[in-house]
């Protein structure tokens, strides 16, 4: 009888071993990537920000309309020619894929700057830094300046824009924000 | 059939040894000197307060302990974000002053794995200082040992909370000996990399409302000015 006990002992312990090596504690959730592949090499792929309902927070010192409505902006010096967003970043099939962070601002000592990091949790993140001025056509270029996990090895540009979508039918849809990188090995690691 | 009840008995005293071994794995420690400790870079130390309600924004997906913060903030409920937070935070320098705005990110990372002691999270950090520019830093960071000192003893004390004093390093990489990776943006330290280690220093910790009295600290380490291209 003891034997056995044993042997139930054994059998347990490798079970909850076996079942804490193979059970996926965290299983993100995953939509398929929709890129597309260049010509050139590369490829490309669209994200995009639905506004205003996309939008987790704006501040902006000074500002009235802050979101949430809530938001208590610190009024520090240092913040007064910044603008802080957040965003929820969606792919082509409108599904949210992740989060986004854009800082833009100006300063004596560093000039102008506007700024992306896009968290997308299954996949990794790109920080991007964008032109200062946008183009004569509305947008702006910019390019990866670093990235993690899938991003990691990658390198390119991207570009940003706002589509106009103000609808009166629809007063809660602005317009979008479209990021588009354009996305490639970094020469190393096409050798 | 009592010897399959007795194999039965077996198994689970089994099951419940094994995860008594994992939880006091002897051989799993809290790392608590920092790898920067010997750099010769120039060091800048950040620090904020780790609880939602002093922060300017902390989100997630309205399900956990810790709640949004304001209170009507969007949450990140998608199946794709529900285990990422966002949290946007005043930063002060080593005095306690008011010295940058950063946001983080942070995600529960698919490289989990409990039986190796590792509770491990993707973040991501976008900061602003007014004195050295932007940067984005990119870690992974191991929560074993904040679960295991401070999250289950809260949990499983009778007034489902902890009080202490515990300081930990949740920096475990990407780079050697658990470095985050630091990428200058926009100032002095555009295009140059640097490096960076997190750490948490803990107070008292509740099981209902998450931090009650904690602080996060992020120290980077940049290059000496006059080495600047």
């Amino acid at each position: 009888m003891l034997k056995i006990f044993y042997l139930g002992i054994v059998m347990g312990i490798a079970a909850a071993a076996a079942l804490v090596y193979i059970y996926p504690v965290v299983d993100q959730h995953r939509e398929p990537s929709l890129i597309t592949v260049r010509p050139n090499g590369g490829n490309s792929e669209s994200f995009h920000i639905r506004l205003p309902g996309d939008r987790i927070m704006a501040g902006v010192t000074g500002s009235t309309e802050l979101t949430p409505l809530a938001l208590e902006w610190p009024e520090h010096d240092f913040l007064a020619n910044m603008q802080t967003e957040l965003f929820k970043v969606r792919n082509e099939n409108d599904v949210v894929i992740g989060a986004a962070s854009r800082m833009s601002g100006w300063s004596e000592q560093h000039g102008s700057f506007v700024e992306w990091v896009v968290h997308l949790p299954a996949r990794g993140s790109m920080f991007m830094t964008m032109a200062a001025k946008p183009s004569a056509d509305g947008y702006r270029e910019g390019k990866l300046r670093a990235g993690t996990r899938e991003f990691l090895t990658l390198n390119g540009t991207v570009i940003e824009r706002f589509v106009n979508e103000a609808d009166d039918s629809d007063s809660d849809n602005v317009g979008r924000i479209e990021l588009v990188t354009a996305l490639v090995g970094l020469p190393d690691e096409l050798e | 059939m009592k010897y399959v009840i007795t194999l039965l008995v077996g198994m689970v005293t089994g099951a419940v040894a094994f995860v008594l071994l994992l939880y006091y794995n002897p051989f799993v420690g809290n790392q608590s000197v920092s790898p920067l400790a010997v750099s010769e870079l120039d060091l800048v130390d950040f620090s904020y307060s780790l609880l939602a309600s002093d922060s300017i924004v902390f989100t997630n997906d309205g399900e956990s302990h810790m709640q949004p913060h304001p209170a009507k903030v969007l949450q990140l409920w998608e199946p794709t974000v529900k285990m990422t937070r966002a949290l946007v935070t005043i930063l002060n320098d080593s005095r306690g002053q008011p010295a940058g705005l950063g946001v983080k990110f942070s995600s529960d990372s698919e490289k989990t794995r409990l039986i190796n002691a590792e509770v491990v999270v993707d973040s991501v950090w976008h900061i602003y200082s007014p004195e050295h520019g932007t940067f984005f830093v990119d870690q992974t960071e191991n929560f074993w040992p904040y679960l295991h000192d401070i999250v289950v003893p809260a949990r499983l004390s009778g007034g489902d909370s902890w009080r202490g004093s515990w300081y930990g390093i949740t920096s475990t990489g990407p780079g050697a000996l658990g470095i985050a990776r630091v990428t200058g943006g926009a100032g002095d330290f555009a295009d140059t990399e640097g490096e960076a280690v997190e750490s948490i220093a803990a107070r008292a910790y509740s099981a209902i409302t998450g931090p009650v009295a904690m602080t996060g600290k992020l120290t980077i380490a940049l290059p000496r000015q006059e080495a600047l291209p």
